[in-house]
């Protein structure tokens, strides 16, 4: 029952990175043009699925607090402020999809709040994985870090690394979803965020190893974890190729692999703790009853239905997105 | 009164709820009346039911999207301001909360785009099927909403180990009957507030002499519709009163501003209650309707609130005067519902202006109500969070600084403000256009797009189905 909902959780974390992840990256990527018609074309590519993809993020949320309380509670707490910003930033963007095209004279509003609200929640996204992964300080089950405990050069340092991965994905999603203008701009970005994510990976495993920290040690006792890195060596490969050929489709597939592989490599790392190295699973599960209850009504058949729904959802949208600013 | 980090807490909570309630209670109320105009729509045949029905839903998606941003807020606070509340009935309300989201969320947001974009592409059965599942959607959230309030107010069906509550008898918590008294209650008062904003539409364009046959559809089908429902309301109120009298009494002694014992006891309609001196300065009191209120006979002792020791007392103005202001509300609209729907029957509505002033500006009342009735319910749950077990000042992240409350309560202030302004613009200015202001249907092979895209014309993309 617990690791129904371990799985549960991973699932939806995960599709909330690689989903979420573009839609946020494109917001970062939309702030890097001026051109209206692009802007249009950026916004038209993951208007229709952003909604939903952001609930993945409350599933996450939801299925923590529910099945992991503890874990739900000490990390909300303890990352406060940030929270707070990503969540202004969350908001503020989620409304600029809307009011931009009822604004009249203050669309410029909504285009810094589309943009700006994007990278923020990207940012602190990737800040909050940098400082669990570097460790909270936590004594007996308890944050004791204060106001300002996840902060570290570590946590700022991943924090840039995930708005270089999202805006990547971004790039590869409008590749997929766009014609023309957006989709060589996008296609001449790819390279130089792809080398700059590689750069930051190079960094965080030279600063992983000179603090010594206590992932790195995962790495020596479980050696199986090579897997990881050696599938995104394929996948980087390959998506280099299809870049050259402009094999549109292709590139988004290949980097949400690494992505999941990256993904993977963490919870692999974390594995048997959620908050890495003081709450394990075991110690976070919520009682039988509650996850058995979750189990044989929401586990069972909702959540099968749920994604059900996603994939209907991107069926109905699947194709190229086009400008039809001629259309009346 | 010092500021501590306990109390911008709860100021916190109490704006970003009271700002979300706004949205979802108008949408819940909307989305069942669509399904209603919709079904008439394909019945009847009669095309006033159809412009309606899409003048209508372009107002939901704004409405829409506007609770669900703000309910994002309501999913992180629990953790980030409540963190030992949260660790505490985790297995329980967030169990709760998760059935919220598996089942509402997503039911909604799969049936939305089909909503605001598909008619073209679907058969019309499927598309009324589309608008009752948003609507079931909407209903099925408040449901695990009032599942979850109503065990903080009553808890059942839990066992306490390690000082976490741990569910034992989830038939219990689910079929509580205080849920079934106050889930019907707010989904009632959702229906309200629908319908008393499309009365209020219909009485605007009236007084100002447009679209005279939907003005006159939206009038007298909101008219009647509370016509009927208010008395409902106002029964089922009796019944939510029934069960704080029996399982929260001094709550229930705070309302009536019921300082001492009394046999048999008289009711407060209205005073100044003076918690300093435990008694109520220019009462007017009507004699031994307190019994007959409270448990139905002429004679019962109704208990005060020195009965409880002040650490357990609720805060007495507030429940006092928010119930109050609930059950005025509550009259007015009985008021408005009868006698509005008498003049429509008779189809002299036209000639009372005053009339139909009255009904365009006490638009608001079921919000009013509705907020002061939620206000009654949880101040005067304090100062419990979790009513007798959990006291809120323990529920709170122990190590949550009166700076960090601050800078939160006041980017939530900012924040909230920034989008409500625009986003009640556009409802107004898309009010303000009518029935008859925009096109109406999406071109063909236009986008099923976002909630609020419903209100963008100028920039509709294309999906090319099939490459």
């Amino acid at each position: 029952m617990i690791m129904f909902w371990v799985a549960v959780l991973a699932i939806s974390l995960l599709l909330y990175v690689l989903l979420d992840g573009f839609d946020l990256g494109v917001g970062m990527l939309f702030g890097m043009t001026n051109d209206d018609k692009r802007r249009g074309e950026m916004l038209s590519a993951v208007s229709p699925v952003w909604d939903g993809n952001e609930t993945w993020l409350i599933v996450t949320g939801v299925v923590l607090w529910g099945a992991f309380p503890p874990v739900y509670a000490t990390l909300l707490s303890a990352f406060y402020l940030p929270l707070l910003v990503m969540l202004a930033g969350l908001i503020l963007r989620g409304v600029a999809f809307e009011f931009r095209a009822r604004a009249e004279t203050s669309r410029w509003v909504w285009d810094i709040a589309f943009a700006g609200g994007s990278f923020v929640a990207t940012f602190i996204q990737g800040m909050t994985v940098g400082a669990l992964v570097e460790g909270l300080p936590i004594t007996n089950g308890h944050y004791t870090g204060g106001e300002f405990g996840w902060l570290s050069p570590f946590a700022l340092l991943c924090g840039v690394g995930l708005c270089l991965g999202y805006a990547l994905l971004g790039t590869c999603w409008l590749v997929r979803k766009c014609e023309g203008d957006v989709r060589e701009a996008a296609y001449r970005l790819i390279p130089a965020l792809a080398v700059g994510l590689f750069a930051f990976l190079v960094v965080v495993f030279v600063y992983a190893l000179a603090e010594n920290l206590q992932v790195i040690h995962r790495w020596l006792e479980r050696p199986y974890l090579f897997v990881f890195p050696a599938v995104s060596a394929v996948a980087a490969l390959v998506a280099a190729a299809s870049v050259r050929r402009r094999r549109d489709g292709v590139p988004f597939y290949m980097v949400a692999l690494i992505f999941a592989a990256a993904f993977g490599t963490l919870a692999i790392s974390f594995w048997p703790y959620m908050i890495p190295f003081s709450i394990t699973i075991d110690d976070a599960a919520a009682p039988h009853s509650s996850l058995a209850f979750m189990f044989w009504g929401e586990g069972l058949f909702v959540f099968p239905l749920m994604l059900l729904y996603t994939v209907i959802n991107y069926s109905v949208f699947r194709g190229k997105v086009r400008s039809t600013a001629d259309h009346y | 009164m010092d500021l501590t980090a306990l109390l911008l807490s709860r100021l916190q909570f109490a704006f970003t709820i009271s700002f979300h309630i706004i949205f979802p209670s108008f949408t819940i109320g909307l989305a069942a009346w669509l399904t209603v105009l919709e079904a008439l729509g394909l019945v009847t045949g009669r095309p006033v039911y159809r412009t309606v029905f899409e003048f209508w839903l372009k107002i939901f998606g704004v409405a829409f999207g506007m609770g669900v941003v703000s309910g994002v807020v309501m999913g992180f606070q629990f953790g980030t301001n409540w963190s030992v509340f949260a660790g505490k009935v985790g297995p329980i309300q967030g169990v709760l909360l998760s059935y919220e989201t598996f089942t509402a969320f997503f039911l909604e947001a799969s049936f939305f785009g089909i909503l605001l974009f598909g008619r073209p592409r679907v058969p019309p059965w499927f598309y009324l099927f589309s608008t009752a599942m948003v609507a079931l959607g909407t209903t099925l959230s408040a449901f695990w909403i009032m599942v979850n309030n109503s065990w903080m107010q009553v808890p059942v069906g839990y066992a306490t180990t390690n000082g976490q509550f741990a569910p034992d008898d989830w038939l219990a918590i689910l079929f509580s009957p205080v849920v079934w008294v106050r889930f019907p209650h707010m989904l009632l008062a959702s229906y309200l507030t629908g319908a008393s904003c499309v009365a209020g539409t219909g009485a605007w364009y009236l007084l100002r002499g447009e679209y005279h046959a939907e003005a006159r559809v939206m009038l007298r089908m909101g008219l009647f519709l509370a016509a009927v429902l208010v008395p409902a309301q106002l029964f089922f109120g009796h019944l939510v009163g029934d069960y704080v009298h029996g399982k929260q009494p001094v709550k229930f002694a705070a309302i009536e501003g019921r300082w001492h014992d009394e046999q048999p006891a008289s009711e407060v309609l209205i005073a100044l209650p003076d918690p300093a001196a435990q008694t109520n300065h220019y009462a007017i009191s009507v004699p031994i309707l307190g019994s007959l209120i409270g448990s139905m006979s002429f004679t019962s002792k109704e208990v005060g609130l020195t009965d409880f020791p002040p650490q357990d007392r609720p805060p007495v103005a507030i429940p006092f005067f928010t119930f109050r202001v609930m059950v005025g509300c509550g009259l007015l609209m009985l008021f408005l519902a009868w006698y509005g729907s008498y003049l429509s029957v008779k189809e002299r509505i036209g000639e009372k202006r005053w009339m139909l002033w009255a009904i365009f500006l006490g638009f608001p009342l079921p919000w009013i109500a509705i907020l002061t009735g939620w206000f009654t319910a949880e101040v005067g749950r304090q100062p419990w969070a979790v009513y007798g077990v959990l006291r809120t000042a323990e529920a709170l992240t122990p190590f949550l600084t009166v700076r960090e409350a601050t800078i939160s309560l006041l980017v939530f202030c900012a924040v909230y403000a920034f989008i409500f302004g625009f986003g009640i613009y556009y409802i107004y200015r898309l009010l303000r256009e009518g029935p008859a202001g925009r096109l109406i249907e999406p071109p063909i092979g236009a986008v099923p797009n976002r909630p609020m895209s419903v209100v963008h014309h100028h920039e509709a993309p294309t999906v090319l189905a099939g490459e």
